[in-house]
């Protein structure tokens, strides 16, 4: 699905990542931890195409990002949903409206048959905000809206940078908790989290992959969190 | 131009919410919509103008090519023989519909603006003029000219041409000039309304940021805002086409049309041409904003 070979990203401060090669497997689930400001949205960036490595190669789904135009790299995201700490929205549109969008982005003008916008809104918790606008939403409200928003368009991976980050510990596992169920359905989940009580709760729940970015580079965490 | 219509075509046809996207309040929609208002005003009085040089100049065209004067310059005595047989010269002539000798009562009102009415004309040696009517077909200048060396030595034909060609070139100028002013506001529109749209998308760069994350295509993003742009300036064009209409409707005009000034308006089906602004300023619009969006689409990547 992903797959980094040697892959570096430098900004003009300097390097961020270094010589990252990983595969991620179809329906896995991992976790990215590290310290704040080690690179792990950097690293999820780099999983949808928003950035691209300066040397080193990153293949999306079987794609070289390096040969792909900025639509082409459009057209894979709508395999991936994302999720990030400070999810945006449109706000002046509904949360119904904001969470379809990718439908109407991708010229489909109804859920695929095997998805129901009230169930969905249901499973997320907010059957009864399908009127409301984001600005009305409380912070887990908001990340329960952008998680339905990234699963509409039944995507193969979901990358959730720090999603947790701006709620109560209860909504966090409310939200890991949606999380795993839809890895249980088969999608491949990249979470990115510096909140280790969090990942050990997941590990409780589903057989979870941690990777750890220290020094710029990437390795598999032991065990001992 | 099969890219271009396809373009035009997705911006009716297609997910016609996509401008939905876009937030509908800003300082730039109000911007665009005055901005289009004003030239779409002003091009309807360019475009009176344009139209009112090009009447004019076709009315002096015909009627002083239909028209000439015969001067005769004579001593009192023999200004009498002379007329006469200049209008039989003149009525034997191919070409010519009527010739009449204008009566010492209308010389002395064409001469009452220069002398005052109490000039005594009878007491002047004032040369005497002849009027000539021009049928269709027109006369042979050249041939009545030695006809009249001939047989009325003191004779002078005017068939108008000095003063005709400097009004119609003047006319003509005029109508030019008109729609250099038409090109020039769309060009004036155009750099608005590129102006609005990158500050627009400036405004809304969260906006694009979602579109992308969720998977938009740069021109879905694009069209999303073309079509707030072009159905602002449309809407925009459209008012100030309906006021620049009222406005020459009610202008003051004469039935004859004899300066620019009082013909200055529209007749009949000239009223159509109206038709054309706010479909030509919305076409404008979609081109501008189209170039605008993909530069900055760009810039962003």
């Amino acid at each position: 699905m992903i797959e980094f070979e040697n892959a570096s990203y430098s900004y003009t401060g300097g390097e961020l990542l270094s010589d990252v090669s990983l595969s991620v497997s179809s329906g896995a689930f991992y976790f990215i931890t590290g310290p704040s400001g080690s690179g792990k949205t950097t690293f999820l960036k780099m999983c949808y195409g928003a950035l691209i490595p300066n040397s080193g190669g990153i293949r999306l789904f079987d794609y070289d990002v390096r040969q792909m135009s900025r639509d082409e790299i459009a057209l894979a995201r709508r395999k991936i949903g994302v999720i990030h700490q400070d999810c945006q929205f449109l706000d002046h549109m509904s949360v119904t409206d904001n969470i379809t969008l990718p439908l109407a982005v991708s010229g489909q003008d109804r859920l695929s048959d095997n998805m129901n916008l009230k169930e969905l809104l249901s499973w997320v918790g907010l059957k009864g905000r399908a009127d409301a606008l984001p600005p009305e939403l409380s912070g887990g409200e908001r990340q329960r809206a952008a998680l339905a928003r990234a699963v509409i368009m039944s995507p193969d991976i979901i990358l959730a940078d720090e999603p947790t980050g701006n709620i109560d510990w209860e909504m966090s596992q409310r939200l890991l908790q949606l999380l795993v169920e839809l890895n249980k359905m088969g999608k491949t989940v990249l979470l990115a989290s510096h909140d280790l009580s969090l990942i050990r709760l997941a590990k409780s729940q589903v057989q979870a992959r941690v990777l750890r970015i220290a020094n710029k580079r990437i390795q598999l965490a032991g065990s001992n969190l | 131009m099969i890219f271009f219509y396809k373009k035009i075509g997705g911006l009716i046809s297609g997910d016609l919410q996509r401008d939905r996207v876009v937030p509908p309040t800003g300082y730039t929609a109000s911007l665009t919509t005055f901005t289009s208002a004003a030239m779409a005003f002003m091009a309807v009085f360019a475009i009176a103008l344009s139209i009112a040089a090009s009447r004019l100049s076709d009315h002096w065209s015909a009627a002083l090519a239909r028209s000439s004067t015969l001067r005769i310059s004579a001593p009192a005595p023999q200004m009498e023989r002379q007329l006469n047989l200049a209008i039989a010269i003149l009525n034997s002539t191919p070409g010519i519909k009527s010739a009449q000798v204008i009566s010492l009562e209308e010389q002395r009102t064409l001469l009452e603006p220069w002398f005052g009415p109490d000039v005594p004309i009878e007491n002047l040696p004032m040369p005497r003029l002849i009027n000539i009517d021009e049928n269709s077909s027109g006369y042979d200048g050249q041939s009545l000219r030695l006809r009249l060396i001939a047989d009325v030595p003191g004779a002078i034909l005017d068939d108008h041409t000095k003063w005709r060609r400097p009004l119609v070139t003047a006319a003509q100028r005029l109508w030019v000039l008109g729609l250099f002013s038409i090109v020039l506001m769309a060009a004036t529109s155009a750099a608005m309304i590129t102006l609005a749209a990158r500050a627009a998308m400036s405004a809304n760069s969260q906006v694009i940021s979602v579109l992308r994350l969720i998977g938009a295509q740069d021109n879905y993003i694009a069209a999303a805002f073309v079509r707030r742009f072009t159905f602002r300036t449309f809407t925009g064009a459209s008012l100030g086409s309906a006021f620049g209409a009222a406005s020459v409707y009610f202008f003051p005009s004469q039935k004859v049309h004899l300066s620019i000034f009082t013909g200055l308006g529209f007749q009949g089906a000239e009223w159509l041409w109206l038709l054309l602004v706010p479909p030509l300023m919305g076409i404008v619009a979609f081109i501008a904003t189209q170039r605008s969006a993909s530069r900055v689409l760009r810039g962003l990547s």
